[in-house]
């Protein structure tokens, strides 16, 4: 099979379409209007990507949720990086953390000014530069959701094996299920279903979201990335909440399992313990983050340099927690497309390829488009 | 954010760079004259003679990549901004800055492949410059072409002249060097698939001279990709750019790396390849020159021109539409 177009091929896709619109239909003739959420950054760009709004009917809308780990990534951690970076560490990082702005600087700022930033494209790079660079301390900035975990222990596990002296990991982790729980738990947001994301769920199993099911009564639907996944995750979204019959539903099931993966579970569980997190736009959230366990803490950044990290304070202007929250639409923002572009991001919705306002400043909406 | 120091985005072809030289160069010295065009080649008149007139530097890293190195490149590079001008490349200036303890082995190499690609294009190097750096002020070395190039007849090139129903091409697949720069430069799963397209397009420009007044406008793909380039065409302009997703020409291995790391193969740069746009009855002629000679065997219709002043569209295969943007600065991977 060729991956890369077999879950683009526009017949499925039209045929998709076709099914929505009847869904779309029905909802009319009952008057009612339905909110999707698409929980994961990958999925907002997907859809912008493949214009996939402006196929849908008006009663089924659309809301980016909150799961871009590089936009939620507050900017109290930038600014406690930028701070290591200055006492002379080497810092290693994902490519998309190099424009997300601290209070002062984003580390792209940073690095024109002398900083020494390098870009990573996984974890295990950072033991490459460790090795070549003995007599510095390097730093790799570990933030993610379920799936980047993963990597960035099996590197701290890695670190700890070779005893490799100078190399440490800054961690901002975040857990997709508690911040799924807070929206639905805020009484200003109305969620009628999810679109799960589709790597956290290779990771933490299907079933995780079997608890948001039978509190909520929100149907789940576990969908891949491609544009022919996203329009059936969609179609059965809707058909479920046309038929009043909220369920789980795994359409991703050729990645993700109902258990997950399991290896990669334990070994989260062995380096990790569940803390409180702030995210930026949502604010602190009781126990949506982990960090590493006291046993493995002397590879914690945050403790080998005795870092304190001090909130960033968000621009008042700044509605990023309200889009995040699905509250309002990018556009909506007074800040959008003025003050806050991609190049000069004020929130974290700006900032990352994957955030819901970069998406829709990058693409346009389904609106100002046509048909 | 700050803007008062420079940072890589500002070369990378994309908004920054853009911003830039409207704040920083139009405005000191594309007041008047040529500059004002912003063309990839200035067009020139010097006592009854015209001719064209272009430069660029190659910072590439690293020096030998699949496909090509610096040396053809830094010809290739001026060559095709001639080309794109409608002009035949005839001589070029070359001016080396090296970095003490460089490898003379590795210097030969370079020269050699400059000199097969400089006979290749049919350019005369006529004039030239050698400087040697301290160790560490540069990475192995750069170079700096200028070339000058005969204007060809019948080509009257503008944004200007793009009128709705023109037909977009290019002469190949897109994003080729770009990616295969990256996976030479960091250390990703190498194929020998990709490589890059560094090459000359004054040949597909010469075979379609019988064509010239049909053609609109041309420009080379390099930094920033197909989707700066066109953005740039239509930029002030009263027209768009429409492009028809299912009909753009990516290399398979170039589009899994890209799709691998979160890049869009629209940003990412080509080195070998030219977009023109033209009069639609054309566009078939065209296509078929330029599929018969070895450097437009990929050659594609990828859109049209629209009434939808300065944007660039793109239709998907659903029958979806949505924005396409210009480049941020640098190509960044995403997390996930």
């Amino acid at each position: 099979m060729q991956y890369i177009t077999a879950f683009r091929q526009g017949d499925a896709g039209r045929h998709l379409v076709r099914q929505i619109a009847r869904w779309g239909a029905q909802l009319a003739d009952a008057g009612r209007t339905v909110f999707l959420m698409e929980v994961c950054g990958s999925h907002t760009m997907a859809i912008s990507r493949y214009g996939i709004r402006g196929l849908l009917p008006r009663q089924i809308r659309l809301l980016s949720g909150p799961g871009c780990p590089v936009c939620v990534t507050d900017a109290g951690y930038i600014d406690a990086a930028i701070q290591l970076a200055e006492q002379g560490a080497i810092l290693a990082t994902f490519g998309d953390m190099m424009r997300v702005p601290g209070t002062d600087f984003s580390l792209a700022d940073a690095r024109s000014r002398g900083a020494d930033v390098r870009v990573c494209y996984a974890p295990y790079d950072a033991m490459a530069i460790a090795r070549d660079h003995p007599e510095r301390e390097v730093v790799f900035l570990g933030i993610g959701f379920e799936t980047t975990m993963a990597p960035v222990v099996a590197l701290v596990r890695e670190i700890e094996r070779q005893s490799v002296p100078n190399l440490s990991v800054l961690t901002a982790f975040k857990l997709v299920p508690p911040a799924l729980h807070a929206l639905l738990g805020d009484p200003e947001v109305r969620i009628d279903a999810f679109l799960c994301p589709a790597h956290v769920s290779a990771i933490i199993g299907a079933l995780a979201y079997r608890p948001i099911v039978a509190q909520y009564g929100v149907p789940c639907v576990v969908c891949g990335f491609e544009p022919l996944d996203i329009l059936l995750g969609i179609e059965q979204a809707a058909a479920m909440l046309c038929a009043g019959k909220p369920e789980l539903v795994n359409s991703y099931s050729r990645v993700v399992r109902p258990q997950g993966n399991v290896a990669a579970q334990a070994l989260l569980d062995a380096f990790l313990e569940p803390t409180d997190a702030t995210w930026r736009g949502l604010g602190t959230i009781a126990q949506s983050g982990m960090r590493l366990r006291n046993a493995f803490a002397h590879f914690d950044a945050a403790v080998r340099f005795d870092l304190r990290e001090t909130p960033g304070t968000p621009d008042p202007a700044c509605r990023c927690g309200d889009v995040l929250k699905g509250k309002i639409a990018p556009a909506d923002c007074p800040l959008f497309g003025g003050a806050c572009t991609p190049l000069h991001p004020v929130g974290p919705c700006m900032v990352s390829a994957e955030g819901s306002c970069a998406a829709h400043h990058r693409y346009g909406t389904a609106e100002e488009l046509g048909p | 954010m700050t803007d008062d120091v420079i940072k890589l985005g500002h070369g990378g072809g994309g908004l920054l760079s853009r911003q830039w030289i409207a704040q920083e160069i139009a405005t000191r010295f594309g007041q008047s004259g040529p500059l004002r065009e912003m063309d990839d080649g200035a067009r020139l008149a010097l006592s009854g003679a015209n001719l064209v007139f272009a430069t660029d530097s190659f910072v590439v890293s690293p020096l030998f990549f699949p496909g090509g190195d610096i040396g053809s490149l830094s010809v290739h590079g001026t060559v095709n901004d001639l080309a794109v001008c409608g002009a035949v490349p005839r001589w070029l200036s070359l001016a080396l800055i090296i970095e003490e303890g460089f490898s003379t082995a590795s210097l030969r190499r370079i020269l050699d492949s400059l000199q097969a690609a400089a006979a290749d294009c049919g350019v005369q190097v006529v004039t030239g410059d050698t400087k040697v750096v301290r160790k560490g002020q540069c990475d192995g070395m750069y170079i700096n072409t200028a070339g000058i190039g005969e204007p060809l007849p019948g080509f009257a090139l503008s944004p200007s002249r793009l009128q709705p129903g023109d037909a977009v091409l290019v002469s190949g697949s897109l994003g080729d060097h770009g990616m295969a720069i990256l996976a030479a430069r960091e250390s990703l799963p190498k194929s020998d698939a990709l490589q890059s397209d560094a090459a000359p397009v004054h040949r597909l420009v010469q075979a379609i001279v019988h064509l010239a007044p049909h053609v609109r406008f041309m420009r080379d793909p390099t930094r920033g990709g197909a989707a700066a380039t066109l953005n740039e065409i239509v930029a002030d302009q009263p027209v768009g750019i429409e492009l028809v997703q299912g009909q753009l020409p990516f290399h398979r291995a170039a589009q899994s790396l890209a799709e691998m790391l979160g890049i869009d193969l629209l940003h990412v740069a080509s080195e070998g390849r030219m977009l023109l746009v033209c009069a639609p009855e054309a566009a078939d002629e065209i296509l078929a020159t330029w599929r018969r000679m070895p450097e437009g065997v990929g050659a594609a219709c990828i859109g049209e021109v629209i009434n939808a002043p300065g944007r660039v569209l793109l239709r998907t295969d659903f029958g979806g539409r949505r924005v396409v943007d210009v480049p941020m600065g640098e190509l960044l991977p995403r997390i996930c």
